[in-house]
Formats: C-alpha cells, structure tokens, sequence
C-alpha cells in the first residue's frame, strides 16, 4: 500500500448557500463570492419562489427576498445570471416543488447567453418527498410531485447530460432529528421512489446514465466519526441498489456521488462562535476519507442561529473550506480509513440497521406510501434528542454544560451580527412583477399556460411546454397556479398524531401537568393551545416539538400545521376555543406577520395571548411585544417543558385563575 | 374574556335563529365542567321542545381507521356541500394522552377549507377519558350545532367502539373504508355491519384494488340481507369522483328515516351514557338497570334534551 497519492487530489467543488432580496443584489453577491475563490454556485431562492407564488400573493407577505431571492419570470433569471458564463458554471439550485421550473428558466437564461442547454452542469434538488417529510415546501400532492421529477430526470438525462435532476436529500432529515440509520434508510427509500417511478418514463438502457445522474445532498453532525461512517455506509448500499435493484454495471455509473451543507441542527444561538469549531469538524466528516469524500461543500455560517447571515459571515464559512482543501495535508493521502476495523465496524453496523428500515419503509409501500409512518418516526427521534439534551444525558457546550460566557464582540453591533434585508424590498417586487406583467405579450402567455394545462392533464413531458412558458414570459406564480388547477392542492402530514406519548425528562414536568389541571378546573374545560406556523416556511420541527410538549403537559393542543394567513389563524383560534396561541417562524418574516396575526384575532374579537417562537433576533423581541405578544422564544429556549409553564402560568394569570395550589 | 360570557340561554337562541357567528362561544360553554346551568339553558333552548320540531341539521357521523383517507374525503365533502350552499359544521374528535390527560389534535391542519367562508365551522375535540368514544360535549355539541348548520359531521377515529357510539348520536353514519389495507375484510370480520348507513370506500383511483373492495363490502352486505345499505367508492384527489353519489347518498338516507324517532331514541341512549359517566354502574342499579332506565326515559316527553333526561334520571333514582 503507497502512503502517499502520486498527485493530490483536486479539492472538492466550495460553494456558499447565497441568495437574498433581489436577483440583482444577489448576482453583486456570487460574483464577490466568485471572485473569493468559491469554486461554484449556490442559490437560495425565496419561499414565494420555492412554493411558487409571486411577490404579489397573499401568502409572499413577509417573506420576498428574505430566506433566499426572488425569481419570479425568465428576467429575473438572466439579471441573476448577469456576467457569469453558465457554459463554465456549475450551478446547485435548491428548489423542488418548483424545480421544473426554475431549470426552465435557467435554460432560457442560458440561451440567452448564447449557451446551449447541453453546457449546462449543475443539480436542481427537487426531492419532494423530504419535502413532505421535513421542509414544507412542497406545491402539488404526491403522485404528480413524482411525475414531475420523474419527467425532468427523463428530459435532463438526453437534453442536458451534465446535469443532476435530483438531489436525494439526507440533509434535511438530520434537521428534522433523523438518527444516522434513519437518514441512511429513509434517503435511500426516497431513491428507490424516485427511481422507480422514472423506470416507467424511460427505456431500460437509460437506466444506467439516469441512475448515474442521481446525486445526493446530505447532513454531516458534530460526531463526525460516525458521520463519516455514515457516508461509507451510503455509498456501499447504492452500489448494492444500482447493481441489484436496477442492474446498472458501469461503475461510473455506480459511484455514490454527494454534495454536503454540514450540520445547523447544532448550531447554537449561546456563545455562537462555538459554531466555527462545529462547523470545521463537521467539515472534516465529509473530506477526511477519500473513498467517501464529498463532490460539493457548503457550510453554513456561525450565525444562522441568530437570523440571516451577512457577506463577511459567508466569507469566513468559504475560508474554513480554503483552510482544509488548501493548507492541510488531507488531500495527498489514499483512503486513510482502509482496513480500519472500527471504521469497518461502524459503516457494517450503520448499513445492517439501515437495511432493517429500509424493508419497513418497502413494507409500508415505499416511501411515497409511508411519509406518514417516517414522518411519525422522526417527530420521535427529534424529540428523543430534545430530552436528552434537557436531561443532561447529550452535552451541548454553552447550553446544558460549560454555559457562562464573556459578552461577545460578535453580536455587538447595532443589528446584532446578522443581514437585515431592507424592508423596501416587497414593495419594491409587487411593483416589478406588475410591470413585468404589463410589458410581456400577454397572447403568448396565455397560449403558453393554456399549452402547460394540457400537457398536464395528458401524459407528456412537462419540460416541454415547461421551457416554452418560461420564453412566453409566465411567471412562477402562474406556472404553478396552472399546475395547481390541473393536480390540485395537498397538505400533508403533521407527524404529530403519529408521536408516541412523551417520556418526558424531569420532575418539572410533572409539576406542570399539576398546574394545568389546575388552571383548566378554573377555566371549566382543558387548557387549549393552537401551534401553528404563519407565512411559507414550511421548517415544522420546532413547532411539532412545541405541539407533542403541550400535549404531553396535558394540553389539548389544536396544530394546525404550516402555510397559515394571519386571517386563517385568526378563524381557527376562534372556531377552536383556545386559550392562547403560540406561532412559530424561522424565516425572518416576523416583524411582518405577527404583527398581522395579532391584529387578525383582535379583529375577530379573540382576546387571548400571543407567543412567539423562532429565528427572532434580540433587536425584534421588544417591537413584538409592543405589538402585542406575550412571549418570545429563541434557540436559546432549549427547555420546552418550562416554555409550558410559562404557558399555563399565562393563561392562568389572564383568566383570573390561580395555577398552583 | 370575561370569566362569564354570553348566557347560555341567549346562545341557544341566537343558534336556534340560525346565527352561526354564536356556535364558537357555545361550543366554548357546551365543553365547559363549572357552568352546568349554562349549559343546561343553552340545551334547552335548541331542544324540539323549544324548536317546535327536530333541529333541521343533518348529522352525520364520519368514521374510520387512521391513514383511510378521512380528512381529505373530508375537505371534498365540505367543498360539495359549500358549493350546493349548505352550511358545515365538523367536530373532529382524537383521542387523549391516558398518561397526561392531554391530546393532539392534528386534523385541522389536514383539511382544507376556505378561511374567508364563516359558513364553515371545524372544532378539533379531545375524546377525554373514553378510548374510541365520544366525550359527553360531543355529543351535546352535535345536538346545539344541528339547530344552526345545515350539516354536522361528527368524525372520529373508528377503532371498533368508536362505531357504535357515533351511531347514537348521528342521523347517518358512514364508515369510511381504505382499499387494499385489510380495512375491508377487517371490518366484515368486526360485526359492526349494521351499524354504517352508507359505506365509503376511499382512493378509487387505485383501480381494481378499489373496486373489488367495494364489490367485497356488497356482497358481505347483501348476505346479511342489508340491501338498502350504499357502497359507494370516492377518489378526493384530482380526478375527484364520487363524491356527488356520496353526497345523494347520505341526503338519501337522511329522507328514509323517520328523523323524530331516531333522535329521541339518540338523546335517550347519550342521557343514560351521560349519566352512567357521572354516577357509574351503582348509578344504573339505582334505577333497577339499564332496561328499566330505558323504560323510564320512552315514558318522557319525546321533545325534552339530554341534560333535562340526565335531570331526571338523577331525580329517579332518589325516588326509587
């Protein structure tokens, strides 16, 4: 065996997850970011886009710009792309429900540059079922989900060869508290989804490239010893699938190909500089051993837990990257991990338990079919890891051990360390949209929309008359809307019926499930709580944790779910009789909607208290509260069971009723 | 809020006029353990009694196992209803937590519905103690509703008990069976046949699976000699189908009875529920059983409501 590689290896693809308020500021920012010596792009569409409405929807209020930017018609795509070859560019867009789409649109833009679609290299992430499972921002019911991922796997593996349609995504399992084998299993079930259904919409002799083109965007935790196990253990099971399930050959074809956003499940809002060591361990999971090192790396910024990060944060995730591919030796080396029998152990084990799950996902009827089941499995497993955390029994260093601090320089600006997006910015897009609407030839979109129905309504390819609307000047808004009138809406699973009962940590809890009787005899019925989550943002897992505590502090607990206007809030506090309301937000649009939400209840008469819980920067908690609202609660809150009595103790005091004996 | 609110017997009323903007509050007081003569004057005023005939809801009980496609079959029903200008009322009702009393009511969020349409009421409703049943504020909460809404759907998580106890309250109950799960079989196996009006076998656009659940449940229907019984089989996701035969046939039903004698025999059999509930099996001796109570109740004014037959239950008792 040679210690050393006769030439070392050229680093992975270094990209930055970017994208914020509009098309045009975001291009200043990748070319910066290019410029930096990012190898590649990243881009983060805004929810309105990512669930394709337009600036100018009911639902957009609050979030345009905000998590991401705004594409809302071929312009914006080619003001985006303004100056960056995309013949030489390899572009990762995270997009799913709309992904169709965005590619479209990116194509157009290509053409535009004079590049033909077949230069193209990049991935589109489009995997809805994580969707349904995690993010929330899915647009059409299942089945036509998978059709449409099955038809632009079919278009991309002729038209654009270089291009990866499909992103199975770990990534946002892990957020949403998946242990290692269940984001082993579930990733790989959700493949076989995807890749079935694209079984039945090409011929058998594509199989090979189609599952070639097949990438996958994981997760990579602060246990990185096993996480790096965890990788070994994937690329073993898709060799296994492709050579069994689908008879692929071609070891090209074969390879486990990944690209990675380390960990922001751990990440903390306490002493947040801790959050760069996270990160660089996290980092050296996915790039340590060569055999299951990752294709494409992107890691957060140290303040994700604060609110959005800024430009220099962004700098200093992509200089971590800079540090371990350009400084350290990790590259000059073989697989350093071969023939060790702890390595060895860890990947057999990951992938014996992965195989076990895996077969009761196929038992429910693949992964399609058991959203429901995994989606229970995971409000589990996340709120396994909460009480572990609040017994003590995981350590988080600033949070349950090591929590005395020095205040920190880092946050000690005006805005606390985070990008605050310019609240112009909505208007300022309502108002292009319209113009944009106004200036196009309004026959061709309409023919082209007309055209996309039909399609729809038949068997055909959408990519087609997908790429046609997208020339004809249709806006994300009515690409979706006409998808939406032919497949209907969804909402799907809460996973919070299917969480077992609590084995709550503590004597506390106990004690407040004592006072909840007691406020509730007062009340004369059971305390009643609604949990919801305003606006886009589709990131449920706090709110689902929030909802399984309540119940299991004695609540009747109404969760309502995600995508909720501040005036459909407004109607089920009413209609449920509650006594208090708690909303949830991570995507910075709360200065907006709960503003709104307060007011809305106000209006219909409903006088109960307010709480907040979410991504909410310390500069906005005292506009909240002037606003209305009872209570906030950060990252920083990690103790759920004392949130609920705070709960009961405010429902107690604003009833006149006593809540301990 | 005021630790008070609007009096039970003015609440009744406005329902009674058809003033759905007042079944929030009384569905708030309805649940409510402390303010029994509220609840009491509230039930009063919706009763046949105070009407002059039966409430002219339509109540229909909507059950079935988890993951048969409730909610979404649901949303279908209240968009046809809506559409026909009816106005819907659904009490959802889910279990509770045994360890902690509480519960989670998650099928709100599955339901789609119009938010601007205040012609449409959803209330999600914790079970209590009773595993698979209805609380006794369900029930009364169906009665108060049906003077008000056009419609009233009950929906519970059928888990065998569940189906029977809809049946006492509800005009029409219908099962809601899944194709291809067993649900089928499992269900002709249970016994409970007679106790579904109509049978609604969901997912039709699974095909075969779908229609030969549906030609199972005919057949075991008709060698019980339940020929009047409809099977009918829906997809609630687009193409939507069936949902219109769903919607005849439940009106169907609902003109076949004889509504007078159905609910008076449904608020006699919830008083004796109500009142075993409070006083349990030595409460039932006290009236010499549960057929003597029944005896006693056919004597009574068909007109009066639960709580007043609780009333006199209790007062029975004493005397006996």
């Amino acid at each position: 065996m040679t210690v050393r590689l006769d030439r070392a290896d050229r680093p992975w693809m270094m990209r930055t997850y970017a994208g914020h308020s509009t098309a045009a500021k975001s291009n200043e920012l990748y070319r910066r970011n290019l410029a930096k010596g990012q190898t590649g792009l990243s881009v983060a569409f805004d929810l309105p886009t990512q669930t394709g409405y337009d600036p100018d929807h009911e639902l957009a209020r609050g979030e345009v710009g905000k998590v991401g930017v705004p594409v809302a018609h071929r312009g914006d795509m080619k003001q985006l792309m303004e100056g960056i070859p995309l013949d030489q560019m390899n572009t990762s867009m995270t997009i799913n429900a709309t992904a169709a789409w965005l590619l479209a649109l990116y194509i157009v833009a290509a053409e535009e540059q004079d590049v033909p679609q077949e230069k193209l290299a990049g991935t589109t992430q489009n995997d809805i079922i994580k969707e349904f499972l995690a993010r929330g921002t899915y647009a059409f019911p299942p089945g036509p989900s998978m059709r449409l991922i099955a038809d632009m796997v079919a278009y991309t593996v002729t038209n654009i060869p270089k291009w990866n349609p499909i992103n199975i995504c770990s990534y946002h399992l892990q957020e949403a508290g998946a242990t290692p084998v269940q984001e082993i299993a579930y990733s790989m079930s959700n493949a076989i989804a995807v890749l079935d259904a694209v079984r039945e919409r090409v011929d058998q002799e594509l199989m090979g490239p189609v599952f070639g083109r097949i990438s996958f965007f994981v997760n990579a935790g602060v246990r990185f010893v096993e996480e790096h196990a965890k990788l070994r253990a994937m690329g073993q099971l898709w060799q296994e699938l492709g050579r069994e399930r689908y008879g692929v050959e071609d070891p090209k074809h074969l390879r486990f190909r990944y690209g990675v956003q380390v960990n922001s499940l751990g990440l903390t809002e306490q002493q947040p500089e801790n959050n760069v060591q996270r990160i660089v361990l996290e980092a050296l999971a996915v790039t340590l051993g060569r055999d299951a090192r990752a294709r494409a790396v992107q890691l957060p910024a140290w303040n994700e837990a604060l609110g959005l990060p800024r430009p220099w944060d962004q700098q200093w995730a992509l200089r971590i990257q800079q540090v371990l591919a350009y400084e350290t030796d990790i590259l000059e080396y073989p697989d350093i991990f071969e023939g060790s029998k702890v390595m060895e152990g860890l990947t057999a084990e990951l992938v014996e338990g992965a195989r076990a799950e895996m077969a009761v996902v196929a038992e429910h009827g693949g992964a399609v079919e058991a959203v429901s089941y995994m989606k229970g499995q995971l409000v589990d497993s996340h709120r396994e890891r909460i009480r572990r955390i609040e017994a003590g029994e995981q350590t988080v260093v600033g949070i349950n051990k090591f929590d005395s601090t020095e205040p920190s320089p880092l946050t000690a600006d005006a805005e606390g360390g985070i990008l605050v997006v310019d609240p112009e910015t909505e208007a300022q897009q309502r108002e292009a949209i319209a113009a944009w609407r106004s200036q196009r030839d309004q026959a061709a979109a309409d023919e082209a929309l007309a055209a996309l129905r039909a399609a729809a309504e038949s068997d055909d390819n959408l990519m087609e008359a997908t790429i046609a609307a997208a020339r004809a000047g249709v806006t994300t808004g009515e690409w979706s809307q006409a998808l939406r009138d032919v497949f209907g809406s969804y909402r799907a699973p809460t996973g919070v019926g299917e969480a077992t009962g609590g084995d709550v940590p503590g004597e506390l809890i106990e004690a407040v499930r004592e006072e909840v009787e007691q406020v509730s005899e007062g009340l004369g019925r059971r305390l009643k709580i609604l949990v919801g989550k305003p606006g886009l943002d589709g990131h449920s897992n706090g709110a689902e944790q929030i909802a399984v505590r309540a119940r299991d502090a004695g609540m009747d607990v109404v969760y309502e779910g995600i995508r909720l206007t501040p005036a459909q809030i407004a109607a089920s506090a009413l209609q449920e009789g509650v006594h208090v309301v708690g909303l949830s937000i991570l995507s910075g649009s709360h200065k907006e909607l709960i503003p709104d939400v307060v007011s809305a209840l106000r209006e219909k008469g409903v006088d109960v208290p307010v709480i907040v819980g979410g991504i909410i920067p310390e500069a906005d908690v005292a506009p909240l509260k002037e606003a209305g609202v009872a209570a906030v609660y950060t990252p920083k809150d990690f103790d759920l069971t004392k949130i609920m009595r705070d709960i009961v103790e405010l429902v107690g005091e604003r009833n006149g009723v006593a809540a301990s004996a | 809020m005021t630790p008070a609110g609007a009096s039970g017997a003015e609440l009744g009323r406005r329902l009674r006029e058809g003033d759905l903007s007042a079944a929030p509050a009384a569905l708030n007081l309805v649940e409510s353990k402390i303010r029994t003569d509220e609840v009491h004057a509230l039930l009063r005023e919706v009763s046949p009694a105070a009407i002059g005939s039966e409430p002219r809801g339509h109540l229909v009980g909507l059950t079935g196992p988890p993951g048969a496609g409730k909610s979404s079959l649901l949303s279908a029903l209240v968009r046809a209803w809506r559409d026909d200008g009816r106005s819907v009322a659904v009490l959802a009702v889910d279990p509770s937590s045994k360890r902690s009393g509480g519960s989670l009511l998650g099928d709100r969020a599955r339901i789609e519905f119009d938010p601007a349409d205040d012609r449409v009421l959803i209330r999600s409703t914790a079970a209590g103690g009773r595993l698979g049943g209805l609380a006794p504020a369900t029930r009364a909460a169906g009665h108060a509703l049906s003077a008000a809404f056009d419609v009233v759907v009950i929906e519970t998580v059928g888990v065998g008990q569940s189906e029977t106890e809809v049946a006492e309250v509800a005009d029409t109950v219908a099962v809601v069976v899944q194709p291809g799960s067993g649900d089928a079989l499992q269900f002709i196996k249970s016994g409970i046949m007679e106790v579904p009006d109509v049978l609604v076998v969901t997912k039709a656009d699974l095909g075969d699976i779908a229609l030969r659940a549906r030609r199972d449940l005919s057949a075991s229907l008709r060698s019980l000699g339940e020929r009047e019984k409809r099977v009918v089989a829906v997809s609630s996701i687009p193409p939507v189908s069936g949902i219109d035969d769903l919607v005849a046939a439940l009106d169907a039903h609902r003109a076949s009875l004889d509504l007078p004698a159905r609910r008076t025999d449904a608020r006699r059999t919830s008083a004796l529920a109500d009142y075993v509930v409070e006083h349990g099996e030595r409460g039932l001796r006290a009236l010499g059983g549960r057929r003597a109570a029944l005896r006693y109740l056919a004597e009574l004014d068909p007109g009066l409501d639960v709580a007043t037959l609780v009333d006199r239950l209790e007062e029975k008792a004493l005397t006996r």
